[in-house]
């Protein structure tokens, strides 16, 4: 049972995705690899500021970082993605057996008082 | 007891659970409202739910925590929006530390309880989850459409239809 394991994921990936330039950076990782200085030319800000955006991105599993050479390479992680897709089923699967709990509790009661 | 629908809308962040109960609204809500209910349903039966402190009033807190088959013990937070006994609950739900403070950077769930008599009897309990960004949940789905991403999209409908 690793649901709250799997939360902390989730929301990290929800936090990440957040931010607009961050959607971007995603967007443009999914498509082949980049690295931090050619991406910080597409957006109107540092590269400190872009290689902190990739930071979130790569703790929340988003995006993978490679090293070539001199350069560090983002690569986007389609796996964390997908992680995140599924997580209202999952989020669906812990109500419908509190539910399936609710029902239980209720139905005992009832049962007792007869 | 009866699940009725569950509703995810992805694009908007939220997840709705209809459910129906054979017991009265007033029962239904001492669920939410004894602490010693709650706790029998809140958690998993391999995570059961112990609830600290618990104060059903607006701005009122609820801490809790949960115990794993290993002795891990994640703890959680309520942060009371709005209450309206025994119809209506909102509340935010999130990730503490040992004390029950909220753990800072860490995303929230807004929870909407909703409890109606039914005609002839009965509850029905509606709770809507919302996740905390809108925008994250709706960049997700606008990723997937985006041309080049069609294996991942393949990968998400195998996943799906696995599920």
């Amino acid at each position: 049972m690793v649901v709250d394991q799997h939360r902390v994921r989730t929301d990290r990936v929800f936090h990440a995705l957040a931010d607009p330039t961050r959607r971007d950076i995603v967007r443009r990782a999914l498509g082949g690899e980049h690295s931090v200085s050619a991406l910080a030319r597409a957006y109107p800000m540092s590269v400190a500021a872009v290689q902190k955006h990739v930071s979130v991105l790569e703790r929340a599993g988003l995006v993978t970082k490679i090293r070539s050479g001199r350069e560090q390479l983002v690569r986007g992680n389609v796996k964390a993605l997908v992680e995140a897709r599924r997580a209202l089923d999952r989020l669906e699967e812990v109500w419908r057996s509190r539910i399936e709990r609710i029902g239980e509790i209720l139905a005992e009661e009832e049962g007792s008082s007869r | 007891m009866s699940l009725i629908e569950v509703d995810k809308d992805v694009a908007a962040g939220t997840m709705t659970v209809v459910a129906e109960f054979d017991a009265p609204v007033e029962r239904v809500w001492r669920l939410w409202e004894d602490p010693r209910q709650l706790e029998k349903w809140w958690g998993p039966p391999t995570y059961p739910a112990t609830v600290v402190s618990h104060d059903l009033t607006p701005g009122g807190k609820v801490h809790y925590f949960m115990t794993g088959p290993e002795g891990d013990q994640p703890h959680g937070w309520w942060r009371v929006i709005a209450v309206d006994p025994p119809q209506r609950l909102e509340f935010e739900d999130g990730f503490a530390d040992e004390s029950g403070n909220p753990l800072p950077d860490m995303p929230t769930m807004v929870i909407v309880v909703t409890l109606t008599a039914r005609q002839g009897g009965g509850t029905r309990m509606v709770t809507a989850t919302t996740f905390p960004s809108t925008e994250a949940m709706e960049s997700l789905l606008a990723m997937g459409m985006e041309e080049g991403m069609a294996a991942a999209m393949g990968q998400i409908d195998g996943l799906l239809a696995a599920g």
